[in-house]
């Protein structure tokens, strides 16, 4: 096929020039704001201890079976998340390991579980809104009738949670939903409700992310009340406050998430990646509102391939 | 202070003080998870009944083993149960009197006490040919058991013979052993399996009984949830060598030596529900059960285990839970068969393309070009 390079440059100019005069500011997705009212958990990692009663009240409550990696298989130790493990505690370790929420020389906690973002990526590359975001509690949900099995998702989260049933014949996604069939009966996830030490705490978001700020204030030293199970609920048990990373993630991190973190070891050491405000979702929504806008561009640029190839088609 | 006026000792019952009675009713209590106050409603119950509670025990294919632990309590210390506390109107064991004696005292006892002394039963009853294999006083255990546990008010099968079947219904079975409660179905059991079980487990559902006028909370086999609601695996003392990997594999190895998990070796105790790691046995100090003194539990109270599965036959494990082990922020993955495919196959794209290459396709391509 001859294309003459005059002809192309025609082509590719008003192609451009159409994007161009449809694109603006109109066409940017906004970017989603937080739902007043929306639930989530605010993990600890200077409180947690790594007992991983969290992991076993997960399996318990979502009646997953064990994750084995050993050969004896004997025991539920999942190396990460994966179809039958929807929360796990990883262990950060640097050289001797000996202080705890130190980052040179120590060790520290960390809780994996989907993040129930603002702007979800995952449920915004669903093509079919298999993954959507309750309106009420902000938890995102998985639809298994809905699902088509083309692990967009898998892809499009940057947290690597959705996992997919890679083992089964009828495949679905696996991931945390914060227990909504408990909070269905007015409980609170099992996580939450199991964690001994108030690490991992439930609670509406506003209030786990004013109690996470309150934290980056104490004093490192200090004997403070941090609360146990929910956040607002009345137990509390008294601890010695340990120095921060100032910084909540998941308060900008994506467009924020429903799960908050704080730690006393940065945290992309801890395996959270560093993503920058802007939700990936709402970029990629605005590329595609704007190269799709009024399915023109897509018309003038197959219109114009047609035009060329029946140009250099000669009749035989 | 001791009493060593032996004379007076005779009015005073078994020669126990209150403050030792006091003791061992909220010893009892603790025993079966009950508030320590409840200590003192034990007693009075116990010393305010009108009439001790009539009890008759009857033996079918039993070894004996426990009454034998009955007699070695020491809290309340057997005299005390069967002085004081309970009218044990028939024992085969124990009985004064025997042979038509015996049996005359529990048809009056039967007879005074209708519909309100508890029966215990300890052996199997073997059903196999009309129940020939177990005869006492010319009737056959089915015959006796049958005829009591009409009239009883309630019935406590104690030992796992008794509960399941024990010994008696293994290898095959051949004398039919049955439990009682598949013999009798209109009264209220309690199954109190071990072979045998720990004789405290006994004293507490029947003081509890005697004091409340109910059963403790029985699980699914009809158990006391207080001694048989956990799994041996969930309070045994050697857990964390499980958890963290180190077992014994071999009878008087290091690892055994050092007092590592039985696991290995067959321990039944992680699907096995009974408190022997948590009240062990004979009062004799710490480490008084089989795992503590480095044998793996076989499982005695458990039908289907106990005698049924091969000692040294691992046991299927119940819950599963994390070990003492973490996976670290990022494991190492893709090693191994995904990457050696990966080669394969990049390998065989290559081989397809120099075989496109030499046998003409391309060549084929070139004409058409030319003929154009």
């Amino acid at each position: 096929m001859e294309i003459k390079r005059r002809d192309f440059l025609k082509v590719a100019a008003a192609g451009g020039l159409m994007v161009a005069a449809n694109a603006g500011p109109a066409l940017a997705r906004d970017a989603k704001a937080r739902i007043t009212g929306a639930v989530g958990l605010l993990y600890d990692s200077t409180v947690c201890v790594g007992c991983k009663a969290c992991v076993s009240a997960c399996k318990q409550y979502n009646e997953t079976p064990p994750s084995f990696s050993s050969s004896d298989e004997l025991w539920d130790n999942p190396l990460d998340n994966d179809s039958k493990t929807y929360n796990s505690i990883k262990l950060y370790k640097d050289g001797t390991a000996e202080v705890k929420d130190r980052e040179k020389d120590g060790h520290a906690y960390i809780k994996r579980q989907c993040m129930h973002c603002v702007d979800p990526a995952c449920a915004s590359a669903c093509p079919v809104s298999a993954l959507k975001k309750d309106e009420k509690t902000g938890i995102v949900t998985y639809n298994k009738d809905a699902c088509i099995g083309c692990r967009y998702c898998q892809l499009a989260c940057p947290f690597n949670i959705p996992k997919f049933e890679w083992e089964k014949a009828f495949p679905e996604i696996r991931k945390c939903e914060l227990c909504s069939h408990r909070l269905k009966k007015g409980e609170i996830p099992a996580c939450a409700e199991f964690c001994p030490t108030g690490a991992c705490v439930f609670g509406p978001v506003e209030e786990l992310l004013a109690e996470a700020k309150k934290r980056l204030t104490y004093k490192p030293g200090d004997s403070e009340m941090y609360p146990v199970e929910r956040v607002n609920g009345r137990q509390m048990t008294e601890r010695m406050v340990v120095p921060y990373i100032p910084r909540v993630y998941g308060e900008k991190e994506g467009g924020g998430t429903q799960v908050l973190y704080l730690a006393g070891v940065p945290f992309d050491k801890l395996g959270l990646p560093d993503l920058e405000e802007k939700p990936s979702a709402q970029q990629s929504e605005t590329i595609q509102h704007t190269l799709y806008k009024g399915m023109i561009a897509p018309i003038v640029f197959l219109g114009g391939l047609v035009y060329i190839v029946h140009k250099n088609t000669k009749d035989e | 202070m001791k009493n060593t006026d032996f004379k007076a000792l005779s009015n005073h019952m078994g020669g126990v003080s209150r403050r030792d009675f006091m003791k061992y009713c909220s010893v009892m209590a603790v025993g079966m998870g009950l508030p320590i106050g409840m200590g003192a409603q034990i007693a009075e119950a116990v010393t305010k009944a009108a009439k001790r509670p009539p009890v008759i025990w009857f033996s079918a294919q039993e070894c004996t083993g426990c009454s034998e632990a009955l007699l070695r309590s020491t809290h309340p210390s057997f005299e005390h149960l069967i002085l004081d506390l309970i009218s044990l109107d028939y024992h085969e064991t124990l009985s004064t009197p025997s042979g038509h004696q015996a049996e005359a005292a529990r048809a009056a006892s039967i007879k005074e006490n209708k519909g309100k002394f508890i029966l215990v039963v300890d052996g199997s009853i073997p059903i196999k040919d009309n129940g020939i294999y177990c005869m006492i006083g010319g009737k056959t255990a089915l015959d006796i058991l049958k005829e009591t546990s009409k009239d009883a008010a309630a019935i406590i099968a104690i030992g796992s013979c008794a509960a399941w079947g024990g010994v008696p219904s293994a290898g095959g079975n051949p004398t039919g052993a049955t439990p009682v409660h598949q013999i009798i179905k209109d009264k209220p059991i309690i199954n109190i399996p071990g072979c045998p079980p720990s004789p405290y487990n006994f004293l507490s559902t029947v003081l509890y009984y005697v004091t409340f006028g109910k059963f403790p909370e029985l699980d699914k086999l009809g158990r006391p949830k207080f001694a048989y609601g956990r799994l041996i695996h969930e309070n045994c003392e050697r857990r964390p060598h499980f958890d963290a990997g180190r077992f014994a594999t071999e009878f008087g190895d290091e690892n055994h030596r050092k007092g590592y998990c039985l696991y290995k070796l067959g321990c039944k105790g992680p699907e096995t529900y009974a408190n022997c790691p948590t009240i062990q046995f004979g009062d004799v100090g710490g480490g008084t059960w089989p795992v503590g003194i480095g044998h793996p539990c076989f499982g005695c109270t458990e039908g289907g285990i106990g005698f049924n599965k091969p000692l040294f036959t691992k046991a299927n494990l119940h819950l599963v839970t994390p070990p003492d082990t973490y996976p670290h922020i990022v494991e190492q993955q893709g090693k191994g068969v995904g990457a050696s495919l990966g080669g394969v196959a990049v390998a065989a794209a290559a081989a397809g393309a120099a075989y496109a290459a030499v046998n003409g396709v391309v060549k084929k391509l070139d004409k058409e070009e030319k003929g154009k």
